[in-house]
């Protein structure tokens, strides 16, 4: 099946060359301007952010949260870039059904082999994409790669060593979700809702080079997206007390809800969220297997991310209905498995 | 932004990164386990990679290839800025008093097996040893013997400073707090955020965290001293 998806030009305004031609004042002079001022008011900024304990909480998560996931990012920018880069094309035609609706579950289940949390999973998708793979299987891919793989079902079992069952629950719901979402996307998923960035050129030019490209403007885009939402998930961190969840813990199906917004707005790497859902005693364990469901699949810093690889226009209808997908799946895997 | 300002960038980042984790002072541990110490810098010194060979193919091939493409990036890249200067610049402390009154405390596993405590009068054991070994233990383990924990004080239930500890799992986001309540000779006139060392022994009190229910230890306080915080101040 052919693949028409559309690159979009970032600041169309700006392609005009005059107007380059004539700015004198470019952004490499902005940012030697900004680093000067910073440098000589660090000491001023660093006292005055010491002086306001929510606001240094809120610092020190957000920068905690960049620093674990820069690893992931730079290694799945790395990886999707040898995908673009040193894969050729056919091996995707080759690794995958021809059939659209079988390629998603393949594809799905193929996310075991990427230890990773979601962050890299992102860059990786969109490069499969590029590279003529069906948006269907490679957004099952991104949805599942996150939630099922080694790493994450290992430390699921360790922070629920009582209920082996929730690893059984999580790999399951996980997959099924993903493999859902492919299968929608399939049936309802419109073609130009997903706009890859414009990128540079990658064809006639040496190999390093490409690669070298490639990676600079996924970690430039990718990781300028996840600044975002990893203020707002440390905004969530400092803004949300727990003591607000403990009132809901009593109701089953609100405090399903509950977490389920809670690992959208707390957006915790996948391989750590199955140590917070332990913690979270007071809730079942149904509506902790759907907080370890939503989360890899849709949070702030993913939504972010997704906005900008494949477009808003994508996110916004992509990232609400695999909330409710993962829900409803999520829960009723919670009544077979965890009941 | 052009590809200049962002290899700039990126050598910032690779930068700020390795700073962190290589540093004598091991800022890193401010934010994530020790364990991500290689992952960080393999991440950083790809990042300084990627903004040398950006550079590179820039000088050689020259700026001429942009007028016609037009290559802007997003300017959403500028945002790439605010950990780099919340690494350089800033360097937030770990975790304190602040996130840990914010959070309830942390729910324990039992882990069914509690060999004897350490050599040594007192025994040093972690705050999480101590709280599992009261909650589960009902301090069996620990009879007849003193133990000698450190923490951070913050603020407990009824106003009264608890000894406390942040747990990590990844990164300081997933942060809980162990609190431990003290009785006996307890620190006095110590603002909260003080790391003090306690010696002491087992008490079978314990109290329920009101902001989550959890359940807070205590310990019966014999001495104690304020200490400079550690190298890595998470369990």
């Amino acid at each position: 099946m052919p693949v028409t998806v559309t690159e979009r030009q970032e600041h169309p305004r700006e392609t005009a060359p005059e107007r380059d031609k004539h700015r004198g004042f470019g952004s490499v002079e902005v940012l030697a301007l900004i680093l000067i001022a910073l440098v000589v008011f660090r000491n001023p900024i660093a006292t005055k952010i010491g002086e306001f304990p929510g606001l240094q909480t809120w610092t020190t998560v957000f920068v905690s949260v960049m620093v674990q996931a820069m690893p992931f990012l730079v290694f799945g920018v790395a990886l999707s870039a040898v995908i673009a880069v040193y894969v050729p094309r056919e091996f995707w035609s080759k690794a995958l059904p021809k059939h659209p609706s079988l390629a998603v579950p393949v594809a799905g289940a193929a996310g075991v082999v990427l230890p990773g949390c979601e962050c890299g999973s992102v860059p990786i998708a969109g490069s499969l994409i590029r590279r003529g793979v069906t948006p269907a299987a490679a957004l099952a891919f991104l949805l599942a790669a996150p939630a099922i793989n080694p790493i994450v079902l290992a430390a699921t079992a360790v922070a629920f060593p009582n209920n082996p069952e929730m690893v059984v629950a999580r790999g399951a719901a996980s997959l099924v979700v993903a493999v859902a979402m492919g299968w929608l996307w399939l049936r309802l998923g419109k073609a130009e809702w997903i706009r890859l960035p414009h990128r540079p050129d990658l064809d006639g030019v040496s190999k390093g080079r490409a690669f070298w490209s490639s990676c600079r403007h996924d970690i430039i885009h990718a990781g300028g997206f996840l600044v975002l939402g990893a203020m707002a998930a440390a905004t969530i961190n400092v803004m949300v007390p727990d003591r607000w969840l403990q009132t809901l813990a009593g109701n089953p199906v609100l405090s399903v809800i509950a977490l389920a917004l809670l690992a959208v707005l707390l957006s915790i790497c996948s391989e750590a969220d199955a140590f917070v859902a332990a913690s979270l005693s007071q809730f079942s364990l149904t509506s902790r297997l759907v907080f370890l469901v939503v989360g890899p699949m849709v949070d702030l810093k993913l939504i972010s991310m997704q906005a900008g690889v494949f477009g808003r226009r994508f996110a916004f209808r992509f990232a609400p209905t695999t909330l409710v997908v993962a829900i409803v799946i999520a829960s009723l895997t919670g009544l077979v498995l965890l009941s | 932004m052009n590809r200049l300002a962002q290899s700039v960038i990126l050598l910032l980042l690779g930068g700020a990164v390795l700073r962190a984790a290589l540093g004598g002072d091991a800022i890193y541990l401010r934010y994530v386990k020790e364990s991500l110490q290689p992952f960080l810098i393999g991440a950083g010194v790809l990042l300084c990679l990627a903004a040398v060979m950006t550079i590179f193919y820039e000088l050689r091939h020259g700026q001429h290839e942009d007028d016609h493409h037009g290559h802007h990036e997003p300017r959403v890249g500028w945002m790439l800025l605010a950990p780099v200067l919340g690494l350089l610049m800033v360097a937030p402390p770990a975790l304190g008093a602040f996130a840990a009154g914010q959070s309830g405390s942390a729910r324990l596993q039992d882990t069914y097996r509690y060999p004897p405590l350490p050599q040594g009068d007192p025994a040093q054991i972690s705050v999480l040893d101590y709280s599992t070994r009261a909650i589960y233990d009902k301090g069996e383990s620990m009879k007849g013997r003193t133990v000698k924990l450190s923490g951070f004080l913050s603020q407990g239930p009824g106003g009264r400073q608890v000894l406390t500890r942040i747990m990590l799992s990844c990164c300081a986001a997933d942060g809980v707090p162990l609190k431990i309540g003290m009785e006996g000779n307890v620190p006095d006139g110590v603002r909260d955020d003080q790391w003090v060392e306690v010696v002491g022994r087992y008490s079978a009190t314990t109290e329920k965290d009101p902001i989550n229910d959890g359940d807070i230890p205590h310990i019966e306080v014999v001495e104690w001293r304020p200490i400079d915080p550690p190298r890595n101040q998470y369990e």
